[in-house]
């Protein structure tokens, strides 16, 4: 086909050319001024504007080499053979008021049996029971047939202690506080918590993701102020503000201070601020208030203002788990969603048994076992003020004590050596034990715990070891 | 499968007589059928039934027309609402018509056969009332596989023994004074049973997990952990601050790409390279009951200078001709899994959980772990059923009861996985695995499935979203050694019912068939 043009093309063309011009000379301003515009532009573009550089990829070969050099590190630390961790000591028979060690019977001030149910023959008697019905373990978690009818009694008897309308049990105490935090507290709410708490409470804020405000051990003002900021910061998001939900965690009787925590300005302040309360009470459960009932008997505050108290039964109980207690409301919540009580299997029955048993222990005695202990406590601080050379930290009704030397001597080395001195006169104390990684560690202290059946003979023979330890180590 | 008769020996144990050989080299296939098309139609359309009924409720019930059951916040106006509504939304209007298929009490020892306590609803399971019966159920549910759960016998009188010799608690962390010579001879068995250079004990499965991954890998390291990975691998890892990567479930060829992209581009944003890199899977996992691919991780592992972390709770026992887990059952180098871990509640039918592996791991942790630090050390009495029930295990003589007891569970396994599936039920996961799911589908059938069975004598569990994916209910049937072929076969015989009634049996692999016709 040809493409010579003949003489009508050729006149056809100029006179598209000489439309466009005439049409050019129609339009209105703005739209040759546009048009100019972006002729203009183009040739900018086109001319001036620099390439951006391309990233090349990486070849096969490169990607290989890579691989190939890349080292890990050695899949754990070396650790130094002498750490006190890897030399405990391997104990025989029942750990109770006294254990044995190295053949001799020495004085039990290091394990937490606050009661002394650790071997008392009732609550055997009750596991033995309990063994015989149930086997050992519970094959299954809560939900799917691992929910055995001790279990529920257990939940209502904790429950009817407190005077609380329900009561739910974990089957480890560390986990218990742990996974109560993270099931109410979300990504955008936020926690007040004092410096002091334990490490579970601490893994607990860690697991829930959520803004974290720190107020200092035991300061009240300290917590204001906070609170204060907090509303100046609310006033100005007053929306957004309407859907954060706060919350104090605190602990009744705290466990690296042996202090007890100021509750009735923190509830005063609770309906000031409108923060939710949620207290730890390890410590204080079975050794404080008239009938063990913890701080908020001793400070004789209604418990329905405290949303939920969580504790131990591995302290006083003598068992293992933990619980927790409150509003029906607030508790049943945690039957879906609390990860250590939804994905773990249940407690064996015959450690529920031995808690109900020592339940019925305390609930029988009502106030003469409690009363016991506080006065020891009281009697033993008092006794402990007397030797110089202490700092002695904690309630005088805390069974719970933080012994130190004074601010220069304070050393851990120094603490094992006095720790040594006692074992060797039949004494058996221990130093407290941190990861490095607290929030805030704390100094390095003795930790002494009373036993209720301690007599006022052995709690002198104490002070007396003490007293000698101190003049080995400072001299 | 050959069929063998039933002898019964002079042994006291009478449910175990079976002692057909098990296949010693594993299959590998494991078949996950598709969803039909018309089950997940009628699931969709179930949940949408469900959502609008909520809807409908939800409005009834803030408009005071009808009751708001289920307890009320008690505390004073100006507080924040504890709970996001739209959170219990699912528990309001979907979890509590069927809430009476889960927490169910039971009253006896969750061996093969289980007294549930029976319990009546007035108020469409809100709340419940015991009418104070027990019903006698075949137990399909417990997590008891080789049968140790019992009351009585060697293993009972020993734990009975350490009650009176040695309490029920120390009350002191391990780290200070709560480690007894029972707790090292526990800890010196186990490491002998699985074949490691040392091993150490916690008193919680869950927590081992959320309290040791931690102190293993930190900042700047990587954990590529598989899909379906239980909560409490999720927990410490999360925990650990290390950077979290996902791979598509036993998917080796994912895992592969990962590992090469990671390595190569570094950490995200400053692009140095990776401390360490730790894979971690489970042995057996318990909703799918499928195995992980050993063999291949450890290959890639090897290739590619990562960390294996095995997770076996289910498998340990379980698993393997000598029970010692899926290292034993793949017959691989229990040297090449870097850290083995496991609980006791499952085949041991005890508490608590471990980690075994070299002698540096384990001191490492000892030093390190926040469960050693802070938490109470394991209950006496527990720790000498598990040193019973290894003691057993650890006897190499195939009369004894251990190796018995493996036997009889792998038999079962195979017994009750094949009729099952040519029954023409859909079946998940590796035909040697004791957890065998059977896929309902829809949420109505979940609870329907449940109910029906127990009226038959039989208690499983069936489990729904959120624990699977949306689609996908199922029931889960977990096998013990205590079953006898004949309760096997009734559970197979109401199964077959149930299945007829609910329209189960849908399954294009294998046409349903009757049970009589499925022997063999």
């Amino acid at each position: 086909m040809g493409s010579s043009m003949t003489r009508g093309d050729i006149e056809n063309l100029a006179t598209d050319f000489y439309g466009l011009l005439e049409s050019f000379k129609h339009a209105p301003l703005y739209h040759i001024s546009f048009e100019i515009f972006l002729v203009l532009a183009v040739i900018w573009l086109v001319v001036f504007r620099k390439p951006r550089p391309i990233e090349k990829k990486l070849t096969e070969k490169e990607k290989q080499d890579l691989i190939d050099e890349w080292q890990p590190e050695p899949l754990v630390p070396s650790v130094d053979p002498n750490h006190p961790a890897l030399n405990v000591r391997v104990l025989d028979g029942i750990v109770g008021k006294t254990v044995e060690i190295d053949g001799k019977k020495s004085l039990n001030f290091a394990t937490f049996n606050f009661l002394n149910f650790v071997g008392n023959q009732r609550i055997a008697d009750k596991a033995i029971q309990a063994v015989q019905k149930y086997g050992v373990g519970s094959c299954g978690p809560r939900g799917f047939y691992g929910t055995i009818d001790i279990h529920l009694e257990l939940e209502e008897r904790l429950a009817r202690f407190f005077q609380c309308e329900e009561g739910i049990i974990y089957s480890y105490g560390f986990s218990t506080i742990a996974s109560i935090i993270p099931a109410y507290s979300k990504r955008n709410d936020i926690l007040f918590v004092d410096e002091g708490v334990h490490y579970a409470i601490q893994k607990g804020v860690e697991a829930s993701r959520s803004h974290v405000k720190w107020f200092r051990h035991n300061d009240i003002n300290d917590l204001e102020r906070l609170l204060a900021e907090q509303e100046v910061l609310d006033k100005k998001i007053p929306k957004k503000a309407r859907s954060i939900r706060r919350f104090l965690i605190i602990e009744g009787l705290y466990v690296n201070y042996g202090d007890i925590c100021p509750l009735p300005r923190m509830v005063e302040l609770k309906y000031k601020y409108k923060y939710r309360i949620f207290m730890d009470e390890s410590v204080s459960f079975g050794t404080i208030g008239q009938a063990g009932r913890g701080v908020t008997e001793y400070y004789g505050i209604d418990r329905q203002k405290i949303d939920l108290i969580s504790s131990t039964l591995e302290y006083a109980a003598g068992s293992i788990g933990g619980f927790a207690v409150g509003s029906s409301f607030v508790v049943d919540h945690q039957r879906l969603s609390a990860q250590g009580y939804c994905f773990s299997a249940s407690l064996p029955p015959l450690l529920a048994a031995a808690a109900i048993e020592a339940l019925n222990i305390m609930e029988e005695d009502n106030t003469l076992l409690f009363e016991t202990i506080m006065e020891k406590s009281k009697r033993l601080h008092k006794k402990l003020l007397s030797i110089k050379g202490y700092i002695i930290s904690g309630d005088e009704i805390s069974p719970l004590k933080h012994i130190r030397l004074t601010h220069a001597f304070n050393t851990i080395g120094r603490l094992e050596e006095i720790v040594q001195f006692a074992q060797t006169r039949d004494i058996t104390i221990t130093v407290a034990r941190y990861l490095n990684d607290e929030h805030l560690l704390p100094e390095p202290s003795i930790r002494l715990i009373l036993n209720v059946e301690m007599t006022d003979e052995e709690l002198e023979f104490l002070c007396a070891v003490l007293q000698e330890a101190l003049v080995k180590v400072t001299t | 499968m050959a069929k063998s008769n039933p002898h019964k020996t002079e042994k006291s144990l009478s449910n175990i007589g079976y002692t057909t050989p098990v296949a010693e080299h594993p299959s590998l296939d494991e078949v996950y059928e598709d969803t039909p098309f018309s089950e997940a139609f009628w699931t969709y359309l179930n949940y949408v039934l469900l959502n609008i009924f909520g809807w409908f409720r939800d409005l009834l019930r803030d408009a005071r027309i009808e009751n708001r059951k289920g307890s009320a916040e008690n505390n004073p106006s100006g507080f924040v609402p504890l709970y996001q509504s739209y959170e219990s939304f699912y528990t309001r209007n979907v979890y509590q018509r069927i809430a009476d298929c889960f927490n169910r009490p039971i009253g006896s020892v969750p061996g093969g056969t289980l007294d549930l306590v029976e319990r009546i609803t007035e108020d469409y399971n809100w709340s419940f009332n015991f009418t104070g019966n027990k019903i006698k159920s075949i137990n399909l549910g417990s997590y008891n596989y080789l049968g140790f759960a019992d009351n009585s016998g060697q293993t009972a009188d020993n734990v009975i023994n350490s009650i009176k010799t040695g309490g029920i608690a120390v009350a002191s962390t391990t780290q200070e004074f709560g480690t007894l010579t029972q707790h090292r001879k526990l800890e010196s068995l186990l490491a002998e049973f699985l074949g490691t250079e040392d091993a150490i004990t916690f008193g919680m499965g869950f927590a081992t997990n959320a309290l040791n991954i931690p102190s293993l890998v930190g900042k700047g390291c990587l954990i590529l952990s598989d899909e379906l990975n239980h909560t409490s691998l999720v927990l410490g890892s999360r925990l650990s601050s290390a950077v979290i990567k996902v791979y598509k479930h036993n998917d080796m060829n994912h895992l592969e790409r990962l590992l090469r992209e990671s390595i190569v581009s570094g950490q995200p944003r400053t692009h140095r390279p990776w401390r360490k890199i730790l894979i971690i899977v489970e042995g057996v996992y318990s909703m799918e009951g499928s195995l992980c691919k050993l063999p291949e991780l450890i290959e890639l592992k090897k290739k590619y200078k990562a960390f294996l972390y095995l997770d076996e709770a289910h498998s340990i026992g379980a698993m393997g001709s000598r029970g010692r887990g899926v290292v034993d059952y793949w017959k691989c180098d229990v040297n090449d899994v870097d850290i083995l871990m496991g609980t006791f509640t499952k085949s041991f039918a005890a508490a608590g959980g471990y980690i075994a592996g070299k002698k540096e791991l384990i001191d490492h942790i000892r030093v390190t772990s926040h469960a050693t630090a802070y938490a109470t050390s394991m209950s006496p009495p527990v720790v000498e059923q598990i040193i019973s029930v290894l003691n057993l295990l650890l006897d190499a003589n195939e009369e004894h009861e251990g190796r018995q007891r493996i036997t009889q569970l792998a038999w079962n396994t195979r017994y009750f996985r094949q009729r099952l599936r040519k029954m023409g039920f859909i079946v998940y996961g590796h035909p040697h695995s004791p957890v065998v799911p059977a896929l309902l589908y829809s949420p109505s059938k979940i609870a329907a499935f449940n109910r029906e069975m127990l009226k038959r004598g039989v208690a499983v569990v069936t489990v729904g979203f959120p624990a699977t994916p949306l689609v996908l209910g199922r029931v889960r049937f977990c096998l013990s050694a205590s079953h006898t072929k004949e309760m096997l076969d009734e559970v197979l015989k109401h199964a077959e019912e149930v299945g007829d009634l609910l329209n189960m049996r849908k399954s294009k692999l294998n046409p349903k068939r009757p049970f009589h016709e499925t022997e063999s």
